[in-house]
């Protein structure tokens, strides 16, 4: 059978890794190139890049640093940040990318995702999306987490899924650099209502947090994580063996 | 030399790159002269079947790749590469395939049962059903990336390995000269450069 995937996400500045609690005080960690092949070595089932910047010379940059990361590592590479158009998609796809993520992109314009996944195929087009409890409705958020959008989550999640996207991200800003474990709530809605890849974001901070939210969430697909991995909190072969040996499928 | 046949259908930078990495000489080339001056030809593919056959057919390719590989040269399609190896496809309607393998490409909705996802995408684990130069590297229970909704049907003669996906899923199928890999070795870690170094040796 498949295996649960285990995914570190690289948000990328100027050329370099950083990290920021809840969205907020980024902080270096290291080189993208560095950093890919360590987690390929260590096992990571997947990578996701994500360009943080805004500046047109930063983002050529970006593709730059992507182009050598894909011609280095050769395990799956998602690629997201700035993609609003599908000449956004051909230019990281060229770099060397297998999925590429939208986010904002596609809340102001969710054709995005249909033309998208019908040049590139489904499986290429991955909805990511901030998700915060807003008097106790789940509400998509804009502009990395401080925006509410007004727009009901898992709505949100199945319109985009039926404009063809192949893969969700779910983002919990409730829970996201608090490292006090996954979103389970919120994750099992999602897995509930859509039947295409969903992964988990924000709350690892231990082993156990990823064992909860396998067992308790089994249709989930993936857990992706940040910091907990570049500060070496949580090692990834470390965390597959335990979580193989917890009875969920992994690939050692 | 390998060349990696460009038809105009995906992107070829990782598997190149994969190449490179193994130390063999690679050409990304749409070139007939080229390709059939190659040791090796490796026939990629994303999308959808009758695109790409079309895109083979308008470019004279696959009579390239027919002609070489009675011949006897090696070749290797990877993922819908692979499809195109076999006689028909059933993705979109009926269309034609090369026909250098025996058998059909059939999809998987309404084969699976509904709980399971499609595409079969993610990483799972092989298991042999002959033996073959191509798995001189791994071992039984390694595990490659998929990323597929269509598979190979009725191609039990060239079956070197398959993944549980409530199926068997045809993962790896040789028939003497001509071979194919469902899931994508360019992107599975090691053990998917460990098959294409078994491939270009």
């Amino acid at each position: 059978m498949i295996t649960k995937r285990i995914i570190p996400c690289l948000d990328v500045k100027n050329g370099r890794v950083v990290k920021g609690v809840n969205f907020k005080g980024l902080q270096d960690v290291s080189s993208p190139v560095e950093l890919g092949k360590y987690y390929s070595d260590c096992g990571a089932d997947e990578l996701v890049f994500y360009d943080i910047t805004a500046s047109f010379e930063e983002r050529k940059l970006f593709t730059e640093i992507l182009t050598e990361v894909a011609s280095q590592v050769f395990i799956p590479l998602t690629v997201g940040g700035g993609i609003n158009t599908l000449e956004d998609f051909d230019r990281v796809l060229k770099c060397g990318a297998d999925k590429v993520s939208v986010n904002s992109g596609a809340i102001k314009n969710p054709e995005l995702i249909k033309v998208a996944s019908e040049k590139y195929g489904s499986q290429c087009v991955v909805l990511s999306c901030d998700i915060k409890r807003v008097n106790g409705e789940f509400m998509v958020f804009s502009k990395g987490g401080r925006e509410n959008t007004g727009i009901e989550a898992i709505s949100w999640i199945k319109k985009c899924v039926d404009l063809g996207a192949g893969e969700v991200v779910v983002n919990s800003i409730d829970t996201d650099g608090v490292k006090k474990g996954f979103d389970i709530e919120l994750l099992d809605l999602v897995c509930k209502a859509v039947n295409v890849p969903v992964i988990a974001s924000g709350g690892a901070g231990k082993i156990e947090d990823l064992i909860e939210l396998f067992k308790k969430v089994p249709s989930i697909d993936a857990g992706l994580a940040e910091s907990v991995f570049h500060f070496g909190e949580i090692e990834i072969k470390n965390l597959k063996e335990i979580l193989k040996q917890n009875g969920i499928e992994m690939r050692l | 030399m390998i060349a990696i046949v460009d038809y105009g259908v995906g992107n070829l930078f990782s598997l190149s790159s994969s190449l490179k990495k193994i130390g063999a000489e690679v050409v990304v080339t749409g070139d007939k002269k080229i390709i059939e001056s190659a040791d090796k030809i490796i026939l990629p593919g994303v999308g959808a079947f009758k695109d790409a056959m079309n895109k083979l057919t308008q470019t004279g390719l696959d009579k390239v790749v027919i002609d070489q590989a009675k011949k006897g040269k090696k070749i290797l399609g990877i993922c819908l590469g692979m499809q195109l190896l076999f006689e028909r496809s059933y993705e979109f309607g009926l269309c034609q395939g090369l026909g250098l393998l025996k058998g059909e490409i059939v999809g998987m909705q309404g084969v699976l049962s509904k709980d399971l996802k499609i595409p079969h995408i993610g990483w799972n684990a092989l298991k042999f059903k002959k033996e073959s130069h191509l798995n001189k590297y791994i071992k039984e229970g390694d595990h490659v990336y998929f990323v597929h909704s269509f598979y190979a049907s009725g191609c039990t003669d060239s079956l070197v390995s398959v993944a549980e996906y409530q199926i068997e899923v045809p993962a790896t199928v040789e028939c003497g000269n001509v071979c194919g890999c469902q899931f994508h070795p360019e992107k599975s870690g090691e053990v998917g450069l460990n098959i294409l170094r078994a491939f270009c040796e």
